[in-house]
C-alpha cells in the first residue's frame, strides 16, 4: 500500500532518490538545498540507503564526481542551488555533452550580488542552454515524482541525458505538504536497473572526453542537439508510464480551466498553486481567464505550448528572473519566440517579480492578469511589466 | 613495504604499451617518457581521468585515442573530484553486487597547473576524504600546452611568456611551490617524487602508489625541450641534472617517514642545470647564487626529515 506522509520537497526528493537506490551522492551543502544531503546522508548513515555518500568540498567538485561515478555505471544523484549551480556552471555543460544521465535537483534561489538564499528562478535561466533536461514542480509531490521519473527517462538508453528537477528554495524546500509515497515494488517496477551502456571498464577500453578539432566538434554537437529534441518522445512516454503505475498523470505543458478563455496566465513552479486560485476567484466573477503551468522547460515543448494557447487573445508570462538588458524575462523571451511564426496567437504579455524570495500572493496574480489585460487593450511599449516592485518603474523599451 | 617490490630489471618491464603510437607530443618529451613508464607500472587493470593538459591534447583528438586503458577527461581543475567519483562508484557497484569484485586502480593524471594550480582545491579534498587513489603530477614548470605561461611551479628565475625576463624582472620571482610536501601534509600514506631519468624508481613509485590504499601522489620531474628551451636530446640528461644538483631530490614519503632515494655524498653546482636551459639563460651570477643558496637550505631540510627516521 502506498502511503500519504507529511514531507517537504527536501526531504520527498530524497526519499525518491532512495527508493530509486542510487548508488552514489555527492553534494556540498549551500542553503536552501541543505535538507537534501542531510537526509540522504543519514539514511546512509543508517542503513536505510546502501549508496556511496561523497562530502565534497565544493558544488563543482559534487557534479565532477557525478561524472566520474556515471562514467563507471552508478546510478548518480547530486543537489544544489543558486551560487552552487552558477559554480559548477562548466561541469553541467560537460554533464549533457558527455551523456552521462545524473540526477540533479535544484531548489531554485536568487543569484548575488546582493547575496540572498530565497527564491527565484536565476539560477535556472542561467543553465537553460546547457543540455540537460528540465523540469518544475508545483508542489512536494511532483518533488517526489519528477525525481523519480527523472532517473526513469534520462537512463534511457534512448536518451541518456542528464535531468534537472527545480523547485522553489523555501517555498517548496522547507514547507511540509502531503505526499503519497509508492510502495517500492511498484517503483521497481517503473525503474529498471540502470544498466549504462558505456560505462569504463578495463575489459573493454574506452575513451571518454576526447578533444574535438574544428572538423569534428560541429557535428558531435548537432549530433547531441538531435538526440536531445528526440528525448521529448520519451519524456512524454515516462509520464504516460508513471500515470499507468502511481495514477498521477503528468504532461510537458498543464492547462487549468483554460476552455475558451480569452486571458491565459502562464507560470512555472510553485507559483502555479497560487496562480490557480487567483483563476478559480476570477473565473467565479465570470471573467474569461486560464492558467497554464509550464512543466517542461527543456528540451522546450513547441508543438504542446503553441496548442494551449493558440485560442487565447492575451497570453501573461511570469517571470521569476530578470535577462539584463535583454528582451524581456527569459521564459516570455522564449514564447514569443516560440509563437513568432504561428497563425493563430495572442499577444503576449512579460511579467517579473517574485525575485529574491519576493512572495506573490493571490491578489498578486489578479492584478498580474487585470493589468496584463489592460495593457493589451490599450497597447504598451514597455518591454516588461514588474510586479510588487516598490517604486516607479520606467524606462524599460526595447 | 622495501623487498615487496622487486627491482626491474630491463627484461622484466613488460613490452606492453599502453599509450599508443601516433600521439601528438614534441620531439624529446620527458613528459612522454615518464607517462609511458607509469603506464607500463600501473599495467591494463586502471581506469585513468586526465586532467587538461598536455597529455590530454597530446592523446585525444576526435575521432582516435592513442589510449588503450579505460581512460576519461572532462575539464581542467576536477581530476581530485572526478577520480573520487570514479574510485566510490566502482567501491559501491561492487559492494551492492552490480559489478564483480575485482582490482581496479583509480588513477588520476594531471599537469602542474591542473595540479598546483586549478586544481588543487579538489585534489585537497580527494586526499583528506581518503579515497584509494593514485594522483599522477607530471610537473613541467609552467602552462606548456598554451605557450608557456608561467604557473606556481615555475621555479625561481626562469623566463616564462607571462614572467618574462626583462629590463625590471628575471622572470619567475617566486620560488616554485612544494607540491609534494602539500601532499604529505594530508596525512596520506605515500608520497614520492620521480624522474624519467631513472626510469626503475619512477617505475617503481608509481606501482607502489598504485597498490597502496588510500590515495598517493607521485610528483613526477616532467622535461620540456619547448618551454625549458634545451636541445631535444637533453631530456634524460637535464633530469638527471636536476636531481645531482639537488634541485628536484627524489625522496618517498611512507607513512609519513621520509627516504632519500638518490643520495649524492656532494650536489652538483645548480649553475650546470640551469646553464644549458634557455628559460634560465639571462640569469646572472648573483641570482644564481640566490638558487644555490635555496636550493642547498631545502635540500639540508629534506636531509633533516630523513634523519629523524633514519635511527
Amino acid at each position: 500500500m502506498s502511503k500519504r506522509v507529511g514531507l517537504e520537497a527536501s526531504f520527498a526528493a530524497a526519499e525518491a532518490a532512495r527508493m530509486a537506490d542510487v548508488d552514489v551522492i555527492a553534494a556540498y551543502p549551500i542553503t536552501p538545498q541543505t535538507h537534501i544531503p542531510e537526509r540522504l546522508a543519514e539514511m546512509v548513515a543508517d542503513g536505510e540507503l546502501n549508496a556511496a555518500y561523497i562530502p565534497v568540498e565544493s558544488e563543482h567538485s559534487a557534479l565532477s564526481a557525478c561524472l566520474g561515478a556515471a562514467a563507471v555505471g552508478a546510478r548518480t544523484f547530486t543537489a544544489t542551488a543558486g551560487q552552487g549551480l552558477e559554480l559548477m556552471h562548466e561541469v553541467v555543460y560537460v554533464a549533457s555533452s558527455m551523456r552521462y544521465p545524473i540526477v540533479m535537483t535544484i531548489c531554485n534561489r536568487a543569484l548575488s550580488a546582493p547575496l540572498s538564499v530565497w527564491g527565484d528562478h536565476s539560477d535556472a535561466m542561467a543553465v537553460r542552454d546547457a543540455g540537460w533536461i528540465q523540469v518544475f514542480c508545483q508542489n512536494n509531490q511532483d518533488a517526489f515524482d519528477m525525481t523519480l521519473w527523472a532517473f526513469r527517462v534520462g537512463e534511457d538508453p534512448r536518451v541518456l541525458f542528464p535531468v534537472m528537477v527545480h523547485f522553489d528554495g523555501f517555498h517548496l524546500s522547507h514547507v511540509t505538504e502531503p505526499v503519497i509515497l509508492p510502495e517500492q515494488k511498484e517503483v521497481d517496477r517503473f525503474l529498471p536497473r540502470f544498466q549504462y551502456p558505456f560505462a569504463l571498464t578495463p575489459d573493454k577500453p574506452m575513451t571518454h572526453g576526447a578533444f574535438g578539432p574544428p572538423d569534428i566538434y560541429s557535428e558531435a554537437k548537432i549530433a547531441q542537439e538531435v538526440a536531445f529534441r528526440k528525448s521529448k518522445d520519451v519524456i512524454i512516454q515516462g509520464f504516460k508510464e508513471f500515470g499507468d503505475i502511481f495514477g498521477r498523470y503528468y504532461h510537458p505543458v498543464e492547462p487549468y480551466r483554460t476552455e475558451g478563455a480569452k486571458v491565459l496566465l502562464l507560470t512555472m513552479g510553485s507559483f502555479s498553486e497560487t496562480a490557480k486560485i487567483a483563476i478559480d476567484t476570477k473565473k467565479n466573477k465570470g471573467e474569461s481567464v486560464g492558467l497554464i503551468n509550464l512543466r517542461l522547460w527543456r528540451p522546450f515543448p513547441f508543438e504542446e505550448l503553441c496548442q494551449a494557447v493558440k485560442d487565447a487573445e492575451t497570453l501573461i508570462v511570469f517571470d521569476r528572473c530578470i535577462s539584463f538588458g535583454g528582451p524581456g524575462g527569459p521564459v516570455s523571451s522564449e514564447i514569443r519566440s516560440a509563437l513568432y511564426n504561428e497563425k493563430e496567437r495572442p499577444r503576449v504579455v512579460s511579467f517579473i517579480g517574485g525575485l529574491g524570495g519576493r512572495d506573490m500572493a493571490v491578489k498578486d496574480f489578479e492584478y498580474v492578469i487585470d493589468q496584463g489585460r489592460e495593457i493589451v487593450e490599450k497597447g504598451s511599449e514597455e518591454l516588461f511589466e514588474t510586479v510588487g516592485i516598490r517604486g516607479e518603474v520606467t524606462g524599460i523599451r526595447g | 613495504m622495501d623487498g615487496k617490490f622487486i627491482k626491474f630489471g630491463k627484461n622484466l618491464v613488460t613490452t606492453d604499451e599502453f599509450v599508443a603510437e601516433g600521439h601528438s607530443f614534441c620531439v624529446g618529451c620527458g613528459e612522454a617518457l615518464a607517462l609511458r613508464l607509469a603506464c607500463k607500472a600501473l599495467g591494463k587493470d586502471v581506469i585513468i581521468a586526465n586532467a587538461t593538459g598536455c597529455i590530454e591534447i597530446c592523446t585525444s583528438p576526435l575521432p582516435v585515442t592513442s589510449w588503450r586503458v579505460p581512460w576519461i577527461h572532462t575539464l581542467f581543475e576536477n581530476t581530485g573530484a572526478e577520480i573520487s567519483g570514479i574510485e566510490a562508484g566502482l567501491k559501491i557497484l561492487m559492494k551492492k553486487g552490480k559489478m564483480p569484485e575485482r582490482d581496479i586502480k583509480c588513477v588520476a593524471v594531471a599537469g602542474d597547473g591542473g595540479t598546483s594550480d586549478i586544481g588543487m582545491q579538489a585534489l585537497s579534498g580527494a586526499f583528506e576524504r581518503k579515497h584509494d587513489f593514485l594522483y599522477l603530477c607530471f610537473d613541467n614548470e609552467a602552462y606548456m600546452n598554451t605557450g608557456i605561461q608561467r604557473s606556481s611551479a615555475t621555479p625561481y628565475g626562469a623566463s616564462t611568456t607571462t614572467a618574462p625576463a626583462g629590463k625590471l624582472s628575471i622572470g619567475q620571482t617566486t620560488w616554485k611551490k612544494n607540491m609534494a610536501e602539500i601532499a604529505v601534509a594530508h596525512d596520506i600514506p605515500y608520497v614520492a617524487t620521480a624522474c624519467p631519468s631513472y626510469p626503475f624508481d619512477l617505475i617503481n613509485k608509481v606501482k607502489k602508489g598504485g597498490e597502496v590504499k588510500g590515495p598517493a601522489y607521485v610528483h613526477i620531474f616532467s622535461p620540456c625541450p619547448t618551454g625549458w628551451r634545451y636541445p631535444t636530446d637533453l631530456a634524460i640528461e637535464i633530469g638527471r641534472l636536476a636531481v645531482e644538483t639537488g634541485i628536484f631530490p627524489l625522496y618517498e614519503v611512507e607513512n609519513g617517514r621520509y627516504k632519500l632515494n638518490i643520495d649524492r655524498p656532494k650536489l652538483r653546482p645548480v649553475e650546470e642545470y640551469l646553464k644549458p636551459q634557455g628559460r634560465f639563460r639571462h640569469l646572472l651570477d648573483g641570482e644564481i647564487a640566490k638558487i644555490q643558496e635555496h636550493v642547498n637550505e631545502e635540500y639540508a631540510k629534506l636531509k633533516a626529515k630523513v634523519a629523524c627516521f633514519a635511527a
